[in-house]
C-alpha cells in the first residue's frame, strides 16, 4: 500500500510534563512546525529527543520539586549541545535562583535571578501583549521583527546580564523577556510563544529548525 | 508598552440537533452560522487579543460538547482562551485546562464556595483563575451603610450588589469588597459585568469599573454595554480597565476587532495591531 513519506525525518521534541496546566497549545504549535511531539513524564525520553521544552505554570518551588526526577537527564542533555526551550516559569527555572516563596535554587543553566515586580501603579500579574526589544541575533528570532508583540502572564521576572539577554521588555522595569546560555543551546522566553499568534508560531518553527 | 486587550466573548450553546452554536451571531458568510471554532478563527484573524467562551448550556451534554469545542479551538487558534460557565470544582477546572484553555472563569460557584478560588489558584496558579463578577446598582444606601458607596454619573450615591445565576439572584454582597476578597484568595484577574449595562449598547458602567481598577492590583476586564468603539476608549480612559470584552458589536459584523483597535490607536490607546 502506498504511504506518503516525508523526505526528512521528523524532529522529535519532548515536552517535560510535571503535572499541571495547558500543554496542548505548545504541542499543537510544535506539530504545526512539523515536529513529532511527546508529552513525557519519563526522564528516559530525553535520550532520544532532538529538542526539549520546559513548560511551566504555577509556583517556582513546586515546579523545582516536581522536576527533580529529570535533573540528571536535563544536565546531561544540555551538555550534549542539543536545544532546550524554557517557557514562562520554564525560563525562570533555567536561572540560578528565584526569590519566589523564599530564596529557591533554579537549574542554574543561565546565571541570574528571578525577582517579583515591585509594587507600583502597574498591575501584577503583567498580563497581556507587550513589545519585544530583540537584543541579540539568534536562530530563534530569525524573521521576527524588533518590536513584535507577544503574550505575557507573570508576576516574577528574570534579571540577568546583557550577554545572556536575547530580548528585553519594559514593564515598570526593563527585564529579560528571553534568555540564552553561554553556548547558545539553552533559551528561555518569559512570554508564551504558543499563545502569541503567528509570531509565536514562527518562533516555534525556528526552534524546530534548531533541533 | 503593555497594550490594552480587546476580547470578543462567545456564548456557546447547543442547537436543536445538539451541535454547538454561538448565541446572537448574525454573520451570513460563515459556512455554518455561529460555529464557535470558525468564529474563534475569524476573531483571531481580526486581531483579537484573547477569546472568552461562555458555556451557557448548563447541562451535562453541554459540558462534554464544550470540551470538544475547546480542543478544536486550541488546535487552531494560538491566542489565550478563557472558558467559563458551570465550573463548580477543581476537577472541572482541570478538565477545561487540559482540553486547551488557558484560564477558567468562575462566577456563581465562587460566591457559593469562595474556597474554590483558593484551591484552584493554589493548584493551577493564579494566572489561570479569573473571577467573573456580575453586579447591579443598588440605590438603597440607608440600609447599607457597610457597603462601598460610589457616585454615579449624575451624582446619585449607589452601591453595587453582586448578582448570580446570570443576574437573576441578588446576593447582598458588595462588589468592591467581594473583588478584594477574590484577589486575596488568589484570583489572577476579574471579569466585571454590570447588569445595568449588559445588552444596552450604552457603554461600560464607569463608576464600578474605575473603582475596581484603582483598588485592585490584579487586572480588570470591563464587560457589558459596548455598542461602538468609543465605548472601549471610555472603559480604558475613564474606567481605567486593562481589557475590554464585547460580544454583539462583533457578532453583528458591524465592527471588526481591527476597526475597534484602529479607532483606539487614533486616540493614542496602546493596542496590538
Amino acid at each position: 500500500m502506498y504511504q506518503n513519506r516525508t523526505v526528512l525525518p521528523m524532529k522529535k521534541i519532548v515536552i517535560i510534563d510535571y503535572g499541571l496546566g495547558n500543554l496542548r497549545s505548545v504541542q499543537k504549535g510544535l506539530e504545526h512546525a512539523g515536529a513529532e511531539v511527546t508529552i513525557s513524564k519519563d526522564p528516559a525520553d530525553l535520550e532520544s529527543a532532538d529538542g526539549v521544552i520546559l513548560p511551566g505554570v504555577g509556583a517556582f518551588s513546586d515546579a523545582m520539586k516536581n522536576i527533580v526526577p529529570f535533573l540528571d537527564g536535563i544536565h546531561k542533555y544540555v551538555g550534549s549541545g542539543k536545544p532546550v526551550l524554557g517557557i514562562c516559569l520554564g525560563q525562570q527555572m533555567l536561572m540560578s535562583h528565584s526569590e519566589e516563596g523564599g530564596l529557591t535554587d533554579g537549574l542554574d543553566l543561565v546565571p541570574g535571578m528571578v525577582l517579583r515586580f515591585p509594587h507600583s501603579e502597574l498591575k501584577v500579574p503583567h498580563m497581556g501583549w507587550n513589545a519585544l526589544s530583540i537584543e541579540q541575533d539568534h536562530p530563534f528570532y530569525e524573521g521576527i521583527e524588533d518590536g513584535a508583540f507577544v503574550y505575557f502572564v507573570h508576576s516574577y521576572y528574570v534579571d540577568t546580564d546583557a550577554s545572556h539577554t536575547l530580548a528585553s521588555c519594559e514593564y515598570g522595569v526593563n527585564f529579560a523577556a528571553s534568555v540564552v546560555n553561554s553556548t547558545g543551546n539553552v533559551i528561555g522566553t518569559q512570554f508564551h510563544p504558543e499563545k502569541s499568534g503567528d509570531i509565536g508560531l514562527k518562533m516555534l518553527d525556528n526552534f524546530v529548525g534548531m533541533c | 508598552m503593555l497594550t490594552k486587550r480587546i476580547i470578543p466573548c462567545l456564548d456557546v450553546t447547543l442547537d436543536s440537533e445538539g451541535g454547538t452554536v454561538v448565541k446572537g451571531v448574525e454573520f451570513v458568510d460563515l459556512k455554518k452560522a455561529g460555529d464557535p471554532v470558525d468564529l474563534a478563527k475569524r476573531y483571531n484573524e481580526q486581531g483579537a487579543d484573547e477569546l472568552v467562551f461562555l458555556d451557557i448550556t448548563a447541562s451535562h451534554e453541554g459540558r462534554s460538547t464544550m470540551i470538544d469545542v475547546i480542543e478544536r479551538t486550541a488546535d487552531e487558534v494560538f491566542i489565550p482562551l478563557t472558558v467559563g460557565g458551570g465550573i463548580n470544582s477543581v476537577e472541572d477546572v482541570r478538565q477545561i485546562l487540559r482540553a486547551g484553555a488557558d484560564k477558567v472563569s468562575i462566577n456563581t460557584s465562587a460566591v457559593k464556595n469562595p474556597q474554590l478560588i483558593k484551591e484552584a489558584s493554589d493548584i493551577f496558579g493564579s494566572q489561570c483563575i479569573v473571577t467573573a463578577i456580575d453586579c447591579r446598582r443598588n440605590l438603597d444606601i440607608e440600609n447599607n451603610q457597610d457597603k462601598t458607596i460610589l457616585e454615579l454619573e449624575d451624582g446619585t450615591p449607589a452601591w453595587y450588589e453582586v448578582v448570580i445565576y446570570g443576574g437573576r439572584k441578588p446576593t447582598g454582597l458588595d462588589a468592591v469588597q467581594w473583588a478584594k476578597k477574590v484577589e486575596e484568595l488568589g484570583s489572577g484577574e476579574i471579569l466585571l459585568t454590570s447588569m445595568d449595562r449588559d445588552g444596552t449598547y450604552d457603554g461600560f458602567d464607569i463608576p464600578i469599573t474605575r473603582k475596581l481598577s484603582e483598588e485592585l492590583e490584579i487586572p480588570i476586564i470591563a464587560s457589558g454595554g459596548v455598542g461602538k468603539p468609543e465605548h472601549m476608549y471610555g472603559g480604558f480612559i475613564d474606567g481605567k480597565a486593562d481589557a475590554g470584552l464585547a460580544a454583539s458589536i462583533f457578532h453583528f459584523g458591524e465592527y471588526t476587532v481591527r476597526d475597534v483597535k484602529e479607532a483606539l490607536r487614533k486616540k493614542d490607546i496602546p493596542v496590538r495591531l
